[in-house]
Parts: C-alpha cells; structure tokens; sequence
C-alpha cells in the first residue's frame, strides 16, 4: 500500500515540478507548482512527520502559492518570454548542466558520504511522551529555542524590507498619507 | 494473472525523488526568464530539501530533521516576501518582469 501512495505521490509532484518549468502562463505554473506542493505533504505523512505535513498545507500550499497568484495579478500575465536567446546555447548547457547535477547528487548519496549518526538530537517518538507535535514542540523550544528566536527577527527584518520595497518612491510619507 | 513485484519502499526511493526534484529546479532557473516562474523554481528546490530532511529523520531517528524543515520554511517566506516586493519595485519602473530586461548592471 505505501508502494502505490509512494509512485502516484512521485508521479504528481514530477508532473507538477515539470509543469512548473514548462507552462508558458505563469498562472498555470502556480498551480502546477500546487501540485508538487501538496504531494510532498502526502510523503511527509507517509515518513511520519504529521506536523510537517500539516504546516506545508498550511504555509507553503496556502500562504505563498496565494502570494504568487496575487503578485501575479498585480503585475499581469506575461506571456511573450523572450523566444530570442542572449547568450546563445543556453537552453542546452542548462539541461547539461542540470544532468550533471543530478549525476552528482547520486554519486554522493551512493558513496556513503552523507551518513549520519543516529538520534543526535533525540528520537523521533518518546515512550512516555509521544505524539509527533509533543515531539517536534519539545525540541523547538529547547534544543532550538535560540535559533527559533533568530527567525522570528529575520521575520520582521523580511516584512519591515519588503513594505519599504513595495512603497512608492519619490513620495514623502505624509504626502501619500494624506492621499490615502 | 501474474505476481506483480511490490517494492518496499526505503529511504533511497524519497532521496532519489528529492534529487531529482531539486535538478527540476534547478534547470527550471536556469532555462526560465520570468523572475516570477524563477521564484516558484527556488521554492521546488527548498522543497526537495526539506524532503530529505524529513526522510534523514525517519532514517536515523532523530527529530532534529523534522525542526529543520520549519527554519527552512521560515527562510523560504522571508526569501519570497522580499523577492516579490522587488519583482514589484521594478515593475514599477519597466512594464515586464524578464530577467534579460534587468542589465543595468552589465559589465
């Protein structure tokens, strides 16, 4: 049963990454990357990572597939991508490149570079205290509760940086409040 | 009717999708010129790492993997939310978003 979840989850998210790069709409590479999106939620579930699962729902499918699509009408669909290339054999040097790179990726996997030492940071169920979210909860907020407080700075770093981005230039503020 | 084979499926199977999934993305920055279509390719990247984070944590039994998937997360919304104020910012100042268009900079 996790062999048939597992090859129709790998076939959507390969169609929708492919989808992705090859839809000439930008509207419809969203929604392919949609796709992708969601099926990795489903092989969360299948590794036993509940909470990731539902956050990636939640976060990735919802929040920035939405930001996307809206900076997307913002803008306006932009259909005419440059046909004419720059610099001339990019388009096969990319794929080229692109097989080399995976090429690599394999070979490292294979070779037993990446291996790992079991539970550094502690096991993924606690006998007493079980649940996935007890679990991952736990070691946010103590093993990573300094790394934790570091995101939330570069959170409001990102947000105070792309409102002044996004702000109107060569206005003074309270002109444009006035207007406003 | 004949036996059909099935599988187990092992950690291999989700680090060979993750990679493959990451050389997607990869190849779809580099082919791609509209910036908002580069961004959706940074994020199938991200995503295809927090796959093998995920499937490490599984593998070596360690919760640490699952915690890195939500710094990642939080990476990949601030990476989007200033990306996209600049995609903004230079619509602004020229009707389309093709990476070619912006050279100011070119040597």
């Amino acid at each position: 049963m996790e062999a048939v979840i597992f090859f129709v989850g790998a076939a959507a998210a390969l169609a929708g990454a492919l989808g992705v790069i090859a839809a000439r709409n930008p509207v419809h590479s969203a929604l392919f990357l949609l796709m992708t999106l969601v099926s990795m939620s489903v092989f969360f579930l299948l590794l036993e990572a509940d909470l990731v699962a539902i956050i990636q729902i939640v976060v990735y499918a919802s929040a920035i597939v939405v930001l996307f699509i809206f900076v997307i009408t913002l803008l306006g669909v932009d259909e005419k991508e440059a046909r004419i290339e720059p610099l001339r054999f990019q388009r096969p040097l990319a794929i080229g490149f692109g097989a080399l790179l995976f090429a690599q990726i394999v070979v490292i996997a294979g070779n037993d570079w990446a291996t790992g030492q079991r539970s550094v940071v502690g096991p993924l169920d606690d006998d007493e205290r079980s649940g996935n979210v007890r679990r991952v909860a736990e070691t946010l907020f103590t093993e990573y509760i300094w790394a934790f407080e570091i995101t939330a700075v570069l959170l409001v770093i990102a947000v105070v940086g792309g409102v002044i981005l996004a702000r109107r230039s060569g206005h003074r503020p309270s002109a444009e409040a006035s207007n406003a | 009717m004949p036996e059909i084979e099935i599988p187990e499926i092992t950690a291999s199977y989700y680090l060979i999708l993750a990679a493959l999934l990451f050389t997607i993305g990869a190849v779809g920055l580099l082919l791609r010129r509209n910036t908002l279509v580069m961004f959706m390719c940074i994020e199938l990247m991200l995503n295809a790492a927090n796959l093998t984070f995920v499937t490490f944590a599984k593998e070596l039994d360690d919760i640490g993997g699952q915690v890195i998937v939500f710094f990642t997360l939080v990476v990949a919304a601030a990476e989007v939310a200033v990306g996209l104020a600049i995609i903004v910012a230079i619509f602004r100042r020229r009707p389309d978003v093709t990476a070619d268009d912006i050279n100011l900079l070119k040597g």
